[in-house]
């Protein structure tokens, strides 16, 4: 149940990447991955404990999916899916090999002093690094909705997204705008990853994973809607932890994809988006 | 004029194969049968994802299905894969005829497809590896005996002739649909399925029967992969990755024509070789993967109908003066 809130912030970047651009980003996971190689890096290297470092993952994920979405995105926004599609196998490929060219092959896990500690909450017996990662990923996903609620970059996303030729028209800069959504959805995977690195022994095809794991979510909570993807993840994580304790843990996620068959078939829409695409 | 030559170049080209291997060393062998199998494998896909344009991304589940099947029906009951192979194809046609039918019957289109084939595939993947019976997560594994009837061969040019075999049957398939007014119909589904059902044609059964002759084939294949390997792991058999290998040849090569997928195998399958021997020895891991990637970024963007059309029409633009 706590993984939920990783989840949910994993899949709440897909979704706002897709709702902006109707782009799929094929590389979300592998995204998530460097964001998890990077608090590796960090913490072997200087230290830093990652529950302080994702913030530093979160800027740096801004800053790939911001030159990603200017030098290759943007070149085909307007392209047919199987292009898009395609284009961001490429990418994918590309991120998760440069990571097992980089780290090589072995399963990484990132040391936090808080990852050893429990905590009784009253009748139940809580992990502290669960229950941060948790917190922290529900926090931030409140703060990108501020963002894209209160603010006028967060506005003109909405706008771009909504109808990006009224957008246009009333002089908003598009490409500023779907490069800032692009960034701001690869920062969330990033932040996303740092969260679970102490939690989740990670290596490069990890990424292939959590992006399919991603395409789950937001597929059964709706695809391009925020709220949908945030249910999305909590539900998708409570159906395979029931499923992992009732069949087989190496059977959770079969749970998930009869799910997603499920709501493909009968509500390709997702739990809570607003019409079928 | 220009034809005859061409004529008499695809022919020369076609008996040369065939002697090859006599010329060549082992490693050559090996390299060649993968071009043809994955050549195979491309040209399969290439009739549902490339002339219907039903982008797949699960074509490993056929792959597996057939794998799976000629190696338990060989190893369990004694039936030769060379009957196995097809029934092998059949099964995978089965999977192929529910996804065809959940997918095209409910609509789903670009990445909904996409996302259901994926969806199958893993979820065959996972079956496979909770199966004690077929070997669970360790895989499945056939011990060599060297019985031709049992589809194991000594010689690793039998193998050469048999992957050989199978791609030219492929494109011999698909150069004869693209000729029919079936192959007319897949790429006018493609190009704009609406206007498609408007003239009045059943996209929905073209579209069916171009999945479940692309599935029989790759089932088909499944037979080659399972005894030129001999074992089987569900992360390899039923993976994503198996998937992406499979398009990236049509895609590369020019999906939705006769011979882009082999071209497709000719560049790609000799990198994939190449980088996995050298690479893998120096300990890079992983980088004949990297340029993957940056070849599927680059086909995306600057030559997005693939390396055969462009390769044609160089050729024809020359044509006229040797001619």
């Amino acid at each position: 149940m706590l993984f939920g809130g990783v989840f949910s912030l994993m899949a709440v970047g897909l979704t706002l990447i897709f709702g902006v651009m109707r782009v799929v980003n094929f590389a979300h996971g592998d995204m998530m991955v460097w964001g998890m190689y990077l608090a590796w890096l960090m913490a072997t290297r200087g230290g830093v404990d990652p529950y302080a470092g994702f913030v530093v993952c979160a800027a740096a994920l801004f800053l790939l999916g911001f030159v990603v979405q200017r030098v290759l995105v943007q070149r085909i926004v307007d392209a047919p899916h199987e292009m898009q599609i395609l284009l961001m196998l490429g990418v994918a490929l590309v991120l998760e090999n440069a990571a097992l060219l980089a780290f090589g092959p072995e399963p990484q896990r990132v040391r936090s002093a808080l990852a050893q500690s429990t905590l009784w909450l009253g009748p139940v017996f809580v992990d502290v690094a669960r229950l941060i990662a948790f917190g922290v990923a529900v926090v931030l996903t409140l703060l990108l909705s501020l963002f894209l609620f209160r603010t006028d970059l967060g506005r003109s996303i909405r706008a771009a997204a909504d109808n990006t030729y009224g957008a246009l028209v009333i002089g908003t800069d598009v490409r500023r705008v779907y490069a800032v959504a692009f960034g701001v959805g690869a920062a969330c995977v990033g932040a996303a990853g740092a969260l679970v690195a102490p939690l989740l022994p990670f290596q490069p095809p990890t990424g292939l994973q959590l992006s399919v794991a991603s395409f789950n979510i937001v597929i059964i909570g709706g695809m391009g809607s925020l709220l949908g993807a945030f249910m999305g993840g909590l539900l998708v994580a409570v159906a395979e932890s029931l499923g992992a304790v009732f069949l087989k843990p190496s059977l959770k996620e079969l749970v998930s994809f009869s799910l997603l068959v499920l709501i493909l078939l009968f509500r390709p829409a997702g739990l809570f988006g607003r019409r079928a695409s | 004029m220009t034809r005859w030559v061409w004529a008499a170049a695809t022919v020369a080209l076609l008996a040369a194969l065939p002697l090859l291997p006599s010329l060549f060393g082992s490693y050559a062998v090996t390299l060649f049968t993968l071009i043809f199998f994955y050549g195979f494998l491309g040209q399969a896909w290439n009739i549902v994802g490339g002339y219907a344009g039903q982008l797949s991304a699960g074509h490993a589940a056929f792959l597996g299905i057939g794998a799976y099947t000629a190696a338990l029906l060989s190893v369990e009951k004694g039936i030769t894969p060379w009957v196995g192979m097809f029934v092998g194809g059949a099964l995978a046609a089965v999977l192929g005829t529910l996804i065809g039918f959940l997918g095209f019957r409910f609509g789903l289109r670009g990445f909904y497809f996409v996302l259901l084939t994926v969806a199958f595939a893993e979820i065959c993947r996972i079956i496979a590896s909770n199966t004690d019976a077929i070997g669970g997560a360790v895989g499945y594994y056939i011990t060599f005996t060297g019985n031709p009837r049992q589809f194991q061969f000594q010689d690793a040019r039998v193998y050469y002739y048999v992957a050989l075999v199978l791609m030219l049957t492929a494109t011999g398939v698909v150069a004869w649909l693209e000729r029919r007014r079936f192959g007319v119909y897949l790429s006018a589904i493609r190009e704009d399925e609406s206007a498609c059902e408007a003239l009045g044609v059943d996209t929905f059964r073209y579209k069916m029967l171009a999945m479940m002759l692309s599935s029989f084939l790759t089932g088909v294949g499944g037979a080659f992969y399972a005894f030129y390997l001999f074992s089987l792991q569900p992360g390899s058999v039923f993976g994503i990755p198996l998937s992406v290998e499979i398009i990236i040849r049509a895609i590369v090569g020019g999906a939705g024509t006769v011979l882009g997928p082999i071209l497709g195998s000719f560049i790609l399958s000799p990198l994939a070789e190449l980088a996995r021997h050298y690479f893998a020895q120096g300990g890079w891991h992983g980088a004949h993967l990297v340029v993957y990637g940056l070849l599927l970024i680059a086909v995306v963007l600057f030559l997005p109908e693939g390396a055969y059309p462009r390769l044609a029409r160089l050729l024809r633009r020359r044509a006229p003066d040797t001619a």
